[in-house]
């Protein structure tokens, strides 16, 4: 009953006081009554109401993960030959409660000639898709929607739905070390965007 | 505008349910005692509101719960509101219930034709206990943890179905994953759609009887008061009421600083506070009545007859005294529950364990937020992992358990129980501090219980030497023995001491060359840097150092410390009395390293 005066459209409380069995209060004190009615109501329910939608968009408020460099692979374990190789990345990572140390988080690719290494994120720039390596190994192809890419990551096929070229990384060879700067970006646009 | 409107009540005729809804007729006019059921209503909405704020960041399981409940707490912006209102109207809700109920008595409102919507009350007044129960239990501190076992061991004793019933509830032999699992739909799915569904129902007849005016029939005049309907008089009044019940519940979140949160749940640590929520004291008390065996009467026999009584109460009422029987009755179980609700909180005010007890509880829940916080966060293995591994929430409960029987810690147990008497062996509280090491050497002191005086060594070299030989020392003596203290304690290297020690690093360079000096002649008996003559005391090199104490807990026979003229010291280590993680976490306490 008590939401209901929330409900209340205002036409109706004056056509209300003539039809129902009581005798009709004057309409000025029945609309001020009623309007009293909806701000004390609306009132009521505005802590609960506000913390709950400032619950369900915390999300939007908490600081961005880090996007230090770090460590994927010794240099010697990505083999020279000019075909992307799938690489785990593992690093620390705050999941909402928990602190993971460790925590394989995503993939990347990583593709060497002699002493230089590119590094590509696994993730399909048009749907969010994880991107194969075809089994010819001749050039990537996404297994949702048959987005194209070269060995370098640029779309090679005009019928490609992905609307840019995959993703590359930061990459520094520190030692005999791949670090790899290991971010997202937002899918479905031409530009690459990080995702907060 | 009109002509929107015009449309779609045209498409779904929503201005006739609206008039349905908003006009009726109340005899007599508005009141303000008719406003207890709008409350009620409302404060189910907000439960609905907050309850589905906070499933969307809860996660019942077993290393979870209480850690996603922390983080709605302390790290969510404005969580502790959203749960603090979701907490103090679950209160609210139970205090509204009975003034409800009790109206509903006193005014005879139970009577026909409104016997079903009675039961209908009743049966929604057992939903609401059951939500309270449920909730209690799903952030999975210590607190409500072993107060819902309390409440799943009673169902156990349920006859024939008992075992069976327990063992569904809580999803399996003991509590864990599912016991959360169960519990959260039961309080996120089953009960609130009963609620639903109840609430309509009892609205629905509410509606068809209308108010209960009291004595006068429907339809007379009150005094020349024409009749009011719902809309607008009623309905000002109802969300004035509202409005009062939800200033009252944010005064109260904002007072308490929101819901209380325990320590995580430990099945394996005692804990002696564990009470139910304030509405089910009553009922605790109650079965403190019974004796073994006779539980039974106490929690399911007699309260399931007064509750058979209370649901015949509109059958009672048609008798001529009925009526006041049922007043009479009603008014004696509030009494009684009254009384045994004031008896529990008197005695547990009372009883100093309980009130110990209750600091600790405390304690913990404010260190393991701190530890939550600290840079560690919490492990995927759960915030519980975090407090097991804690020296200073261990290491008391350790010192008490295994080291208490010959050692005080601060004249106490560790746990802050006074001891009846003195204990033989040293006192540890700053163990190798320069305030310890100075009352050691201090004549006065050694052979007090504080350090060897319930020992052997109390007619040993040391309390000798220190009664002889430094009670003699002149001004200059007194000046270098200072510095040696500060030398032998830097060498434990404490967090609490560090700055001091920093600062005092040209006096304890001093002082270590002392040490080994003739006039000191600590190195007649004891290791110092290589040095010493005779090894009969424990080494200094190192001495309260992590790895010293470390070595001395293990084995204060090793020819390191004591060897041969080691009193009582057990050898912890070798006879596997204490493992090798306990000896740290007491050496951590000890140092002060947290």
């Amino acid at each position: 009953m008590s939401e209901k005066p929330q409900a209340a459209a205002e036409p109706q409380v004056a056509e209300e006081g003539s039809s129902g069995t009581a005798p009709a209060p004057a309409p000025r004190r029945g609309f001020l009554a009623g309007m009293g009615a909806i701000a004390a109501g609306g009132l009521a329910f505005l802590a609960p109401v506000w913390s709950g939608i400032r619950a369900a968009l915390e999300p939007l408020e908490r600081p961005p993960q880090d996007t230090d460099l770090v460590p994927v692979a010794k240099l010697a374990a990505v083999p020279d030959d000019g075909v992307p190789h799938k690489f785990r990345v593992v690093m620390d990572r705050v999941d909402a409660w928990n602190t993971h140390r460790q925590l394989p988080v995503g993939a990347v690719y990583l593709r060497r000639t002699g002493d230089s290494v590119e590094a590509l994120n696994v993730v399909c720039p048009h749907a969010g898709c994880f991107v194969n390596v075809a089994a010819d190994r001749s050039r990537f192809v996404c297994p949702c929607h048959k987005s194209s890419f070269d060995l370098s990551g640029a779309v090679n096929d005009p019928a490609s739905p992905s609307p840019r070229d995959m993703d590359t990384l930061d990459v520094e060879i520190r030692d005999d070390e791949v670090w790899v700067r290991f971010q997202n970006f937002l899918p479905g646009r031409a530009e690459k965007e990080p995702v907060a | 505008m009109r002509l929107v409107l015009d449309w779609i009540d045209d498409r779904t005729g929503y201005r006739r349910l609206l008039r349905a809804a908003l006009v009726e007729a109340i005899p007599g006019g508005a009141k303000w005692r008719y406003v207890w059921g709008s409350t009620l209503t409302f404060a189910v909405v907000v439960q609905f509101i907050t309850g589905l704020a906070l499933w969307a960041s809860y996660s019942p399981n077993a290393q979870g719960a209480w850690e996603s409940v922390y983080y709605i707490e302390n790290v969510m912006a404005g969580g502790w509101l959203l749960r603090g209102i979701h907490h103090y109207m679950a209160h609210a809700t139970m205090i509204l219930l009975v003034l409800h109920l009790m109206q509903i008595v006193v005014a005879g409102a139970y009577k026909a034709p409104r016997e079903v919507n009675f039961w209908f009350g009743l049966a929604l007044l057992f939903i609401v206990l059951g939500l309270s129960l449920t909730g209690y239990l799903l952030p999975w501190d210590q607190q409500g943890y072993w107060a819902t076992k309390v409440a799943t061991s009673i169902a156990s004793i349920t006859p024939f179905v008992g075992p069976a019933l327990q063992e569904a509830l809580i999803g399996g032999a003991d509590y864990g994953h599912l016991t959360l699992t169960r519990f959260f739909a039961l309080h996120a799915g089953v009960l609130p759609g009963a609620l639903i569904v109840l609430i309509a129902g009892h609205v629905f007849l509410f509606r068809r009887h209308g108010v209960t005016t009291g004595e006068r029939p429907a339809g007379a005049r009150d005094g020349g008061n024409p009749d009011g309907q719902f809309w607008p008089d009623q309905a000002l009044r109802d969300a004035v009421a509202c409005l009062a019940v939800m200033a009252a519940v944010l005064y109260l979140v904002i007072r308490t600083g929101g819901a209380p949160l325990g320590a995580p749940a430990d099945a394996s640590e005692p804990y002696a506070a564990a009470r139910p929520e304030w509405y089910f004291m009553f009922l605790f008390q109650w079965l403190t009545y019974f004796p073994a065996e006779t539980e039974i009467l106490g929690a399911i026999v007699i309260p399931g007859l007064v509750v058979t009584l209370i649901a015949l109460m509109p059958f009672a009422g048609r008798w001529r005294l009925g009526h006041r029987f049922n007043l009479g009755f009603t008014g004696t179980i509030l009494a009684g529950v009254g009384l045994l609700t004031w008896l529990a909180y008197a005695q547990d005010r009372a009883d100093p364990e309980f009130v110990a007890a209750q600091h600790r509880a405390e304690a913990a829940a404010e260190r393991i937020v701190e530890l939550a916080r600290g840079p560690d966060g919490i492990p995927p293995s759960g915030a519980l992992t975090l407090l097991r591994n804690d020296p200073l929430t261990q290491g008391p409960q350790l010192f008490a358990d295994r080291c208490a029987s010959c050692h005080s810690y601060d004249g106490h147990d560790g746990l802050g129980n006074e001891l009846a008497e003195a204990r033989t062996a040293a006192d540890l509280k700053g163990f190798a501090s320069r305030e310890w090491l100075t009352g050691l050497l201090d004549p006065e002191q050694i052979a007090t219980p504080r350090y060897f005086g319930g020992t052997d060594f109390a007619r040993g070299r040391m309390v000798r030497m220190v009664q002889s030989r430094i009670a003699g020392f002149d001004a200059a003596q007194r000046d270098d023995l200072a510095k040696v203290v500060k030398a032998l304690s830097a060498e434990a290297a404490l967090p609490q001491q560090a700055t001091l020690d920093e600062a005092d690093r040209d006096e304890i360079a001093e002082g270590a060359a002392l040490l080994a000096s003739e006039s000191i002649g600590c190195t007649e008996c004891h290791e110092w840097r290589g040095a010493f003559e005779q090894s009969l005391g424990p080494v200094l090199t190192g001495f309260g150092s992590r790895e010293w104490l470390t070595g001395f807990i293990g084995d204060a026979s090793h020819p390191r410390f004591y060897g041969d003229s080691n009193d009582r010291m057990p050898a912890f280590g070798p006879d596997e009395i204490l493992s090798e993680a306990e000896i740290g976490l007491l050496v951590g306490w000890l140092r002060g390293e947290w």
